[in-house]
């Protein structure tokens, strides 16, 4: 319903071919709550019903109507405008499109919708790109996403198991979509100094270069999450830089760093967190405080497959 | 605000799992316990024996009955329950999405109401 109503509207200006960058703009406007940016944009633009989004977000489907109506409550009492963007609004506004996008791809704890979420992503950001071909970090976004996604057959094994990263067989990856990522990150690279999800996909490329190479360079990982620390500061890429540089320096090195970051209560709960700090326990010989952290970190994952994997690590420590 | 996480799953299904089978899964909720715990969310858990040992009460003008298990065919039964504390809805079902037994049963969430709510 919102969905044609806003359309609808988007279709009256007919100088903009395309009203779907509009229609995002408007679904990323500061004042709709950011929680409610990407399931807007699904409803809007790809014609996603409340119970879809709903059971994407673990949210009940009436509750997530009223919160959908909501949020086009707000677009419609503040009048606000699908006009074609002028370069100084998009330079503004782009960057909470480009999260919502992204915020909708990765979710750390919906599994089972996961995928149907990312392609829906990928689609998103295929259409800013389409739209804004000159901004970088549009480019930068749709190829993280492309090589996280290239990725996603080979994380799961024959037996349907969890296959982490640097355990994956590359010749499962989505060869052609690693090719398109890459020169989606060149053009980006072209366009002048490099975003968030630029260095990220920089990140990505690199892990994705094993397929030819046969190794994993951490030391340019490790570097790449430097550049991106200074830029966000913030504790997942913290946790991130601390894993690369266990790879070089050991894991009894970071493993100081990653306990501190524990304080910070956004880890509290953050599965990822506590499933590198097992690791990295385990791999120091701190076999007592890995088993117990190791519960935590399974304690804490939705998706089957990881917590089987998990339990099987803990096990294996158990046997000694 | 505080949650109650009720366990529904087939209790037969339940009670052919191999011992082995059943360790694992065992473990997997004490993980979850634990993770609970870590985050400061965890209040109680309790398992409950099974619907079929249950009684049922009733008093009716003054007349006390007591029905005995077991009771019309349901599919699933209440087995067990966790208590936890969180900040909303959203972060309640965020736990109950967590809880492995939400992969063989269903969980329902209910919101516990203070004693200012009536």
């Amino acid at each position: 319903m919102i969905a044609d109503e806003l359309g609808q509207k988007a279709g009256e200006h007919p100088v903009f071919p395309d009203r779907r960058l509009a229609l995002m703009l408007a679904c990323t406007h500061s004042t709709v709550d950011p929680a409610m940016r990407a399931p807007l944009m699904l409803q809007v633009l790809l014609g996603l019903t409340a119970s879809e989004i709903g059971a994407a977000y673990l949210v009940p489907p009436a509750t997530m109507g009223q919160r959908l109506v909501r949020a086009k409550a707000r677009i419609k009492e503040l009048g606000i405008r699908f006009e074609e963007p002028d370069a100084e609004r998009l330079a503004r506004d782009l960057p909470a499109v480009l999260d919502a996008i992204y915020a909708t791809f990765t979710s750390d704890w919906v599994c089972r919708e996961s995928r149907n979420r990312a392609e829906e992503a990928i689609w998103l950001a295929q259409c800013v790109v389409a739209q804004v071909p000159s901004d970088p970090e549009a480019k930068g976004l749709l190829a993280l996403m492309l090589y996280l996604s290239a990725r996603m057959d080979a994380q799961s094994g024959p037996d349907g198991g969890y296959v982490p990263l640097d355990e994956q067989d590359v010749s499962r990856w989505d060869h052609a979509a690693i090719d398109t990522a890459e020169a989606l990150l060149r053009a980006a690279n072209q366009c002048g100094p490099s975003g968030r999800f630029q260095i990220e996909a920089a990140i990505q490329s690199v892990h994705c270069a094993r397929r030819s190479s046969g190794r994993t360079d951490w030391v340019t990982i490790g570097s790449l999450y430097d550049l991106l620390f200074a830029l966000l500061s913030s504790p997942v890429v913290r946790l991130n830089r601390a894993l690369a540089r266990s790879h070089i320096d050991g894991a009894a090195a970071v493993l100081g760093e990653v306990i501190e970051l524990g304080r910070d209560p956004r880890m509290v709960s953050y599965q990822p967190y506590w499933a590198a700090r097992s690791h990295l326990a385990a791999e120091a010989g701190e076999r007592e405080t890995a088993l117990e952290i190791f519960g935590v970190a399974i304690g804490l994952t939705t998706d089957p497959a990881v917590r089987a994997y998990l339990m099987k690590r803990r096990q294996r420590l158990l046997d000694g | 605000m505080r949650y109650l996480l009720m366990l529904h799953a087939d209790e037969t299904v339940g009670a052919s799992i191999p011992p082995e089978q059943m360790k694992g899964f065992m473990n997997q909720m004490a993980a979850y316990a634990q993770a609970l715990e870590k985050a400061g969310a965890f209040i109680a858990t309790e398992a409950l024996d099974f619907a079929s040992k249950g009684s049922l009460i009733t008093v009716r003008d003054g007349e006390t009955r007591v029905q005995d298990g077991p009771f019309a065919e349901s599919r699933e039964q209440f087995g067990g329950y966790f208590i936890i504390e969180a900040a909303d809805d959203d972060e309640a079902r965020k736990w109950a999405a967590r809880c492995p037994a939400a992969t063989w049963g269903t969980i329902e969430v209910r919101r516990i109401r203070g004693r200012d709510e009536y």
